[in-house]
């Protein structure tokens, strides 16, 4: 295991973490657009 | 003979001799956790047994987390495995509905927002001087979601596993007090005020649906492979519901799996509650901390709503923003109440169930992606 000083950690998980988890879901919400896009809602689909 | 009876007599009160001053304490508490769950209904299903299991374990010379205990076989086979926390993803993924997100993609923003307390959290427990991993559990009680932090806890941080667990639960079921008075403070009331039409959400096909959670799961886990399982078992457990092939799998994740495994998560984690190790000034520093991730998540939530807001040109409630914590669908609810307590034609509840799913995917995320740093910079 590497031993890395607290302030390097935590400014670094603090940075990457947020931005990360923020690119990550911005990421999903554009997958979800394109899907929704792609696979528009038609009601005679839905019924079958 | 009379040596015989008082030998045997003495059995009958070993218990009470070997009573540590920490057990009666241990008792009142699995005591209010009972009382919560049974006479306040906050989270019932899991502060019931977690009570329970705390009383348990509390009794002397039982050894019920012993080698042999029947608490340690339980805890060892789906905690320390960490079966039970993925498991109980698969029934949440069966549980849940995602329309309200894919209606308005937008909203998983406010998913990934409302999850900075845990990083913010976690920050404040390196300066207090918690080591690296037991900072990374102690901040996963941000993530509003009582499975994710057991996960994580159980790996890097099993001695926390009975405070963190407790307070992810408790603080959970206490969302609809927490939440409120944050949201006024950070609003204006013209902000709480603000109409929104749900006449603008488009209906999800059949096929978007049943697409969703399998180009989740291959996006997520190849952004953060470390959290797969936790992404893998809640779209799983989506699938199988949107599909809508595999009834029998669906109910049975939705009932008896979730049922059962809830009960023996819950027993596990009360079995973690020994008096000698949980009475510790560490474990109210990780409860006060823990009721703070809250609040932040719900803080940075509301902030990044109103920056939504000022985007959308006024048209965004930015109280929509304190549902993008993993709580569902209570969160939800709370901004719907608070939404009308301002203007009582207003509904915000689409758009609240569409944040509120975001940040049930949004926590489960954030976890993979702290993994994955973790794992990236060679600490696990």
């Amino acid at each position: 295991m590497q031993q890395m000083d607290n302030f390097t950690f935590g400014v670094t998980v603090l940075i990457v973490g947020m931005g990360g988890t923020i690119l990550t879901l911005w990421i999903m919400s554009l997958i979800m657009t394109l899907l929704m896009k792609v696979f528009p809602y038609k009601e005679e689909e839905q019924s079958k | 003979m009379v040596e015989a009876i008082m030998n045997g007599l003495s059995g009958l009160v070993a218990g009470f001799v070997h009573l540590h001053w920490s057990n009666p304490i241990m008792f009142v508490i699995g005591g209010v956790l009972l009382y919560l769950g049974i006479k306040k209904g906050y989270e019932p299903l899991l502060l019931v047994p977690i009570g329970f299991g705390c009383i348990l374990v509390n009794i002397p010379l039982a050894d019920l987390m012993g080698k042999e205990g029947f608490l340690r076989t339980i805890y060892d086979a789906g905690v320390m495995t960490e079966l039970f926390p993925l498991l109980i993803f698969i029934g949440i993924g069966a549980m849940t509905d995602f329309t309200p997100l894919l209606q308005n993609p937008m909203t998983f923003m406010l998913g990934a927002a409302g999850q900075f307390g845990i990083f913010l959290t976690l920050a404040l427990a390196l300066l207090l001087g918690f080591p690296q991993l037991d900072a990374v559990s102690v901040g996963i009680i941000g993530a509003c979601d009582g499975p994710t932090a057991i996960y994580v806890t159980s790996q890097f941080a099993p001695h926390l596993l009975g405070a963190v667990s407790v307070a992810a639960y408790s603080y959970m079921s206490l969302v609809p007090l927490i939440q409120p008075p944050i949201m006024r403070m950070l609003t204006t009331r013209k902000e709480r005020e603000i109409r929104m039409s749900n006449e603008g959400l488009k209906p999800v096909s059949k096929t978007t649906k049943i697409l969703f959670p399998i180009v989740m799961t291959i996006a997520g886990g190849m952004i953060a492979p470390m959290g797969l399982p936790l992404i893998g078992t809640i779209m799983l457990g989506n699938l199988m519901k949107e599909s809508g092939a595999v009834a029998r799998l669906t109910n049975a994740s939705q009932n008896e799996i979730a049922n059962i495994v809830t009960l023996l998560l819950g027993i596990s984690i009360g079995a973690t509650m020994d008096g000698r190790m949980f009475l510790k000034g560490q474990t109210l520093i990780i409860l006060a901390l823990g009721f703070l991730a809250i609040c932040l998540d719900t803080v940075c939530g509301v902030l990044f709503g109103k920056l939504m807001n000022l985007m959308s040109g006024g048209k965004f409630n930015p109280l929509i923003g304190a549902a993008g914590i993993s709580a569902f669908p209570m969160s939800a609810r709370v901004v719907q109440r608070e939404g009308q307590k301002w203007n009582k034609k207003n509904h915000l509840l689409m758009h609240a169930m569409g944040a509120n799913a975001g940040g049930q995917v949004g926590s489960v995320m954030a976890a993979a992606v702290m993994l994955s740093i973790l794992r990236g910079m060679g600490i696990i």
